[in-house]
């Protein structure tokens, strides 16, 4: 790879010539502050918070979008850098609301920490203010016009990354406003309710749906029994919401502290992650023997469920019947759970805590009620569920760790790497594998399908039947993958789609920031809890076992295909 | 045909001389705006239909193409009137009571600069200058320009254009 060295403030660093200044400088141990700039989308030079003095330039670059070049002088540390910085990001705040202190992004804004980082410490500029209705009408996301800094980020968020297009720049000058076309609410739009905009927006112009306050209502009904299920994805990425470093699970903590919340049971989406195995891959092992439509797609993301029924319908076919974890869990507690228990169905409220702002969206989905009422009654992401440990006062890091309620807290390894891309492939594999075969695996580490890279294919040996798999993450490769099977250019048997990078790890519900370290170090630890654990089959879960034996029948049977299965229809909106 | 039925506009096709004007702009890079200005052209003004049936045709996504039709003021998204006022609100036109001229307009169509009669006849507009100064305070109504202008007299030239 061809390299330059140059100089950062009298210190010579030596990078990539395709790398920018900014880049340079944090190789150098530089910070840049910025805004508009985002390790994992395209450089725009939007915000001008990133200038830097380079000899020879007269003004000042934005470094974010400056090349390097051989034996160039960079200072960043100058009274007129620090000068310039400070006026543009006064010149932000002149027509930011001045609502801090009861933001939702309070003490989580990139905007105040720049702000307090350049010591700005009086509004020089009282400026005429924007006035735009809030975006709410649906149930994931809400945008908040008036908070928007225009750095762009949603956009190519959006675009670069997701490939759904809904965001762009709209009118000119102080009327500038992101938008998606004709000004209309996300719920008009082919919007899929990922969240990746809400995980890259550095203030609150883009948020999670708050249900907090519902959830503290339930759990004060000294009426309600309130149950909570966490997703795989959640535990290792709860912590970084509380303080702590990136890549530790707090498994224990995060049951203990839901306990403390009042909730009254506390169970585990790892669990029916387990089901879900059970179900999908009987589905699998019947469409292979069947020769049933395939390949067959996941469809546990609801990003990704939200993305096909909107823009490919002529494909649901492929997508597998079973419903995704949260909503099979929703189903089984308020039916299996509520005979065991003697508890009145109608008189559990069932939370899910999930790293997703479209399992908002999902969970009210007409037909996902076939308990007879609506199968989960509220979501949270891993962000608000951060919010109600603050808010209740639990000192988190110091929580003893707890275990999970039986029977719907029991899991295993294979349970848990749900909350990574190539889990549930995996997960589903080590199954197939065994019940097709009815030999226990050697080794049941599949490495292959494991991974970041956005698209990744092996071949799995099952018995005689060389197995063809996919897995995809991100909705611009999914869409890649659409125009690959409507051509029938994808013979796999069985392809995983994620909507969010990494997949749920990174979900838009998770704690922010997200970069490529952070998901690393998310991802290394979902395999850690795999490791950890005494079962890493779903078929070998005693407690999935019992559900079978002793209520549900066979997977795919008659109960089973009434509650852990559905069917995906084409959406329209606008 | 075949390209439109696929479209997600699909149905039966009011936007006939929209889709063969768009032929030629199919497949090259560059030419969201030019096709914008034609179809502006055909109808007078671009509405959502037809944005969608460019930005299905150019393969270009609707929320970018908004961008770009809400950016220059050329383009617009709501019907405009069968003759369009431009009254100057550049200097010498202010000084010269350029502000009466409009409101005098404005009171007599019972709508704002910017806007469009419900008749569709007029749409009012302002313009920073329009280089006719010495004529102050001066209009334009569609190609024909009008200087000299006082409120009464330009109520009379209103009634000209139907």
């Amino acid at each position: 790879m061809e390299t330059v060295t140059l100089t950062v403030d009298g210190k010579q660093v030596t990078v990539p010539a395709s790398a920018s200044v900014l880049e340079a400088c944090k190789a150098a141990g530089i910070k840049i502050p910025s805004l508009c700039y985002h390790p994992e989308l395209r450089a725009e030079g939007a915000c001008r918070v990133c200038v830097v003095e380079i000899e020879g330039v007269r003004a000042l670059p934005a470094s974010c979008v400056y090349p390097v070049a051989e034996g160039m002088k960079v200072k960043t540390n100058t009274q007129r850098v620090r000068k310039a910085r400070k006026t543009v990001v006064e010149l932000l705040l002149a027509n930011h609301p001045d609502d801090c202190l009861s933001c939702q992004r309070n003490l989580n804004c990139e905007l105040q920490t720049i702000a307090s980082d350049l010591g700005i410490r009086e509004k020089r500029f009282p400026g005429e203010k924007k006035k735009h209705p809030l975006d709410a009408n649906n149930p994931s996301l809400v945008r908040d016009q008036e908070k928007c800094i225009l750095c762009g980020r949603c956009v190519r968020a959006c675009t670069e990354r997701q490939g759904v297009n809904i965001y762009s720049f709209a009118n000119r000058g102080f009327d500038t406003t992101v938008v998606p076309a004709f000004n209309q609410g996300l719920d008009q739009v082919p919007c899929t309710y990922c969240g990746q905009c809400s995980s890259v927006c550095p203030t609150a112009a883009i948020v999670e749906k708050d249900d907090t306050d519902l959830v503290f209502a339930a759990i004060n009904d000294p009426t309600k029994h309130v149950i909570v299920q966490t997703a795989p994805s959640v535990r290792v990425a709860l912590g970084e919401a509380l303080g702590m470093k990136p890549g530790e699970a707090v498994t224990g903590q995060m049951v203990a502290a839901l306990r403390r919340l009042g909730f009254d049971r506390v169970f585990d989406t790892d669990f029916s992650a387990d089901l879900t195995i059970m179900e999908e891959g009987a589905e699998l092992i019947h469409r292979i023997q069947t020769g049933g439509v395939l390949p067959q797609i996941t469809s546990c993301s609801p990003g990704w469920v939200n993305f096909i029924e909107l823009l490919y319908p002529d494909l649901l076919p492929h997508l597998s019947t079973a419903k995704s974890p949260q909503q099979m869990f929703g189903a089984v507690v308020k039916t299996y759970y509520a005979e065991k228990a003697g508890i009145d169905p109608k008189d559990i409220v069932s939370v899910s805590v999930m790293p997703c702002t479209a399992k908002k969206a999902e969970a009210i989905r007409p037909e996902m009620r076939d308990s007879g009422y609506q199968d989960v009654d509220y979501v949270l992401t891993t962000r608000e569920l951060g919010r109600m440990i603050r808010e209740a006062g639990i000192e988190f890091a110091q929580l003893p760790a707890e275990e999970f309620d039986a029977p719907m807290g029991i899991s295993t390894g294979a349970g848990v790497i749900f909350g990574s891309t190539g889990g549930v492939m995996e997960a589903a594999l080590r199954t197939v594998a065994e019940v097709l075969t009815g030999k226990e695996l050697g080794c049941i580490e599949f490495q292959a399908v494991r991974g970041l890279q956005t698209m990744r294919e092996a071949t799995v040996q099952v018995g005689d039947l060389p197995v063809k798999v996919a897995i995809v993450n991100t909705l611009k490769e999914a869409r890649n993958m659409m125009e690959r099977v409507r051509k029938g250019e994808a013979d796999y048997h069985f392809i995983e789609i994620m909507a969010c990078p990494g997949g749920c790890i990174s979900g838009g519900g998770q704690p922010v920031p997200v970069n490529p370290d952070i998901r690393k170090a998310r991802q290394a630890a979902i395999y850690e809890c795999d490791r950890d654990a005494v079962l890493r089959k779903s078929h070998d879960n005693p407690a999935i076992k019992e559900l079978y034996d002793t209520w549900l029948g066979k997977p795919m049977g008659e109960k089973a295909h009434h509650l852990l299965h559905t069917h995906y229809h084409p959406q329209t909106r606008g | 045909m075949s390209e439109t039925q696929k479209c997600c506009c699909g149905g039966k096709n009011p936007l006939e001389q929209l889709d063969q004007a768009l032929v030629k702009y199919k497949g090259d890079k560059g030419t969201l705006i030019p096709a914008l200005q034609e179809a502006q052209n055909i109808y007078g003004y671009l509405s959502k239909e037809v944005l969608e049936r460019i930005a299905c045709t150019l393969e270009i996504p609707i929320s970018q193409i908004y961008g770009v039709v809400t950016f220059y003021s050329q383009f617009h998204l709501n019907p405009r009137g069968r003759n369009i006022i431009r009254v100057c609100a550049g200097t010498a036109c202010h000084v010269r009571g350029g502000k009466a001229i409009l409101k005098a307009i404005e009171d007599k169509l019972g709508v704002p600069a910017g806007a469009t009669t419900s008749d569709l006849r007029f749409t009012i507009e302002t313009v920073a200058c329009i280089g006719a100064c010495g004529l102050a305070p001066v209009m334009m109504i569609n190609d024909d320009t009008h200087g000299r202008l006082t409120p009464e007299h330009v109520v009379e030239i209103l009634e000209r254009y139907k």
